[in-house]
């Protein structure tokens, strides 16, 4: 609670990095976490494979199919966790992914782990709010936040249902779609952030389709954090070895674009 | 006056059969969910609808359809009496159009103009292309693509219907791999799209509706046994992918306590080696927005089903099928690829009927069945599909070249 307090400030916007744990190998992603947190990451989204992900692009369809290609286990993922708290005893780490891998040993296991592994918070994407029995409960047990999505499609009526029971922060999901696609309209999301901020407290970050410093500073004038996941993904998928050097210099040219555009602002 | 406790009532109204069923999907697609279930309540409740489905249902799929005595298949077999459920003679083959004709209906009703659905075998991708051309509708249709090979013959039929055939080249590339796309262009198209699932699976509402649309199958059977015999079956047979023609069938029969019941599933090459009986192999989780059992690892990913019927190799089973094997009221089996094809070739043989490959299961499990029960005893077999689109890889497997 209090990583994610510190991450997201009100003097600037948060930067939440994605990428999916073991993509290529379970031994290559620390060192892709840690040049996001040197590229200047303020929060890590640690993605747990899945054979079938629904809500995916190609981009991060073929970094699952990767990452389960190498043979990553669930127990990498804790493993990688693990290590990345004890490295960065400071910054947020996400775990996110699907309902099956995140329940299969119950609930209560996933969330235990989670608390030992020093995970802050999860978000699952299949999980909505009507089905928050399968693993909501276990998680804020442990005080684990939940972080719900809230999107397009979320109208007035539902939004009271998705705040209930979320915590650390509201992920919008800016277009109706898969990840890694077409990107919204600045007005729209414009609209969404503030329709989202007068119906809750907890920080509104916004995600899906970003993927130049350019998009992710316009966003971060209007939205307390700024997602992006596909487009470093596919530094991951093409620079190989050079992959953690790259996947930092490009953090950082987010990080310098959504700062700069804030002090214009200010 | 006491009531029974009926097994026909299910979901409860969050969708769930006992701890199975749900709506598992990402946001963007609850409020669609929820949707569909409020204009399907509505449906439900109006004749209207109702009169429109069994006008299409008669007129233009051709139902009811026949209920069968197989005197040379009985004899053959030498044990209980076998009688076909003929859904094969449905328009397009199989009894994939019952479900199609009223989930077009309810697309219409809600005034989604562009229609997508998922196929395996390619019998449910046609029977959704049919009912695009007849209502003038858009219709693009996900396939695997190692099944657009193997299924030549729908992909064309579907083509010429007007449909969109997209292949799909993720994960093994077969029914859920397709099943994944159709829920992705779902989410990319909340708007105007309306999703045709082709089996008893997914969120809610569509097992239940699925279900519902497909028990015409039990429903015109359990009254033309009364009025042919004077008596229930004893025991109901059908194969299970998803599961929509074998709930079709059983559920009309859920409160008749005397009718026991048998769902085959496909054991593939063995149940030890490539297989796709879920409920044998798998166990419970969470797939394509519902709880049920599936093949999966320790880890809970998926492990792609085989089996030589395209349309049987999908590593779930509808959710009401879990919860009723868990409940013990339906028992399932399973045959192997190799029974299934004896099963497929003895039909032709004794009752000049080429079955399906998905059928050709049950008929493989009533081989081992019939000889146990009594001359005077009744199965009842769910023939949902005929073989036509079956033969190209039959002939494979038997080593004949056409
Ligand atoms: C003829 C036939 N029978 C059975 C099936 C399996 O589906 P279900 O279990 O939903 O009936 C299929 C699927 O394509 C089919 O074409």
């Amino acid at each position: 609670m209090s990583r994610f307090a510190s991450a997201f400030r009100p003097d600037h916007s948060a930067l939440v990095c994605f990428v999916t744990g073991g993509d290529p190998t379970p031994d290559a992603t620390p060192a892709i976490l840690d040049a996001l947190v040197e590229g200047g990451a303020d929060v890590v989204e640690l993605g747990m494979p899945f054979t079938d992900p629904m809500a995916d692009g190609p981009a991060i369809q073929r970094a699952n199919l990767r990452s389960l290609g190498a043979g990553t286990k669930t127990a990498d993922i804790f493993a990688i966790a693990t290590g990345f708290r004890a490295r960065h005893p400071n910054v947020p780490l996400v775990l996110m992914g699907y309902a099956n891998p995140m329940t299969i040993r119950g609930a209560d296991w996933f969330a235990a782990e989670c608390t030992k592994a020093g995970v802050d918070g999860v978000i699952c994407v299949d999980i909505p709010p009507e089905e928050d029995p399968e693993l909501g409960p276990a998680l804020r047990a442990e005080g684990i936040s939940l972080i719900r999505l809230a999107t397009p499609t979320t109208d007035a009526a539902r939004l009271p249902a998705v705040l209930d029971g979320s915590s650390g922060f509201l992920y919008y999901v800016s277009v109706a779609g898969i990840t890694g696609l077409q990107q919204a309209a600045q007005a729209s999301i414009e609209d969404a952030v503030a329709r989202l901020k007068a119906a809750t407290n907890i920080p509104v970050a916004v995600g899906f389709g970003v993927r130049t410093p350019e998009q992710a500073a316009e966003i971060a004038k209007v939205a307390d954090g700024v997602v992006v996941g596909s487009a470093i993904i596919d530094i991951v998928a093409t620079e190989g070895a050079n992959a953690p050097a790259k996947v930092r210099d490009f953090v950082r040219s987010l990080r310098t674009a959504m700062d700069h555009a804030r002090e214009k602002t200010a | 006056m006491t009531l029974i406790n009926s097994l026909r009532t299910q979901p409860d109204d969050r969708g769930h059969f006992g701890q199975f069923g749900g709506r598992y999907v990402a946001e963007t697609l609850m409020p669609l969910v929820l949707d569909l279930e409020t204009e399907y309540r509505k449906a439900k409740a109006d004749p209207a609808f109702h009169a429109e489905f069994d006008d299409l249902l008669e007129h233009y799929v051709g139902r009811p359809s026949p209920l069968y005595f197989a005197p040379r298949l009985t004899e053959e077999l030498g044990g209980a009496q076998i009688w076909f459920k003929r859904d094969e003679l449905n328009h397009t083959g199989a009894h994939k159009i019952n479900n199609c004709i009223g989930q077009i209906l309810l697309a219409i009703r809600m005034g989604k103009t562009r229609i997508i659905a998922e196929t395996g075998a390619g019998q449910h991708g046609v029977a959704t292309a049919t009912v695009c051309a007849r209502f003038g509708l858009p219709c693009v249709v996900y396939m695997g693509a190692t099944d657009v090979a193997r299924q030549a013959p729908n992909v064309f039929r579907m083509k010429l219907l007007g449909a969109e055939v997209v292949p799909v080249t993720s994960g093994a590339a077969t029914l859920k791999d397709a099943m994944n796309e159709a829920l992705r262009d779902w989410v990319a198209n909340v708007d105007d799209t309306f999703y045709i699932i082709g089996t008893a699976a997914g969120p809610h509402p569509y097992p239940e509706l699925v279900r519902d649309f497909q028990s015409v199958i039990g429903k015109e059977a359990r009254a033309q046994m009364l009025s042919r015999v004077g008596r229930l079956p004893d025991v109901l047979v059908a194969s299970i992918g998803g599961g929509s023609n074998s709930i079709g069938l059983f559920h009309p029969f859920l409160d008749d306590p005397s009718v026991k019941m048998l769902g085959v599933e496909a054991a593939g090459h063995g149940l030890d080696k490539e297989h796709a009986a879920s409920l044998a192999g798998g166990r419970p989780g969470i797939l394509h927005g519902n709880k049920t059992y599936l093949l999966q690892d320790e880890d809970g990913q998926i492990i792609e089903g085989h089996s030589i019927s395209a349309g049987l190799d999908y590593p779930g089973i509808g959710p009401e099928h879990s919860w009723l094997k868990e409940i013990g009221r339906v028992d399932y089996t399973s045959v192997t690829d190799t029974e299934a094809l004896e099963g497929f070739q003895l039909l032709c043989r004794t009752e000049g009927i080429i079955p399906a490959l998905e059928p050709a299961h049950a008929i493989a499990a009533v081989r081992k069945l019939a000889p146990t029960m009594d001359k005077d005893q009744i199965i009842l077999v769910n023939l949902c599909g005929r073989g036509d689109k079956d033969i190209f890889s039959v002939a494979e497997h038997l080593g004949v070249s056409l």
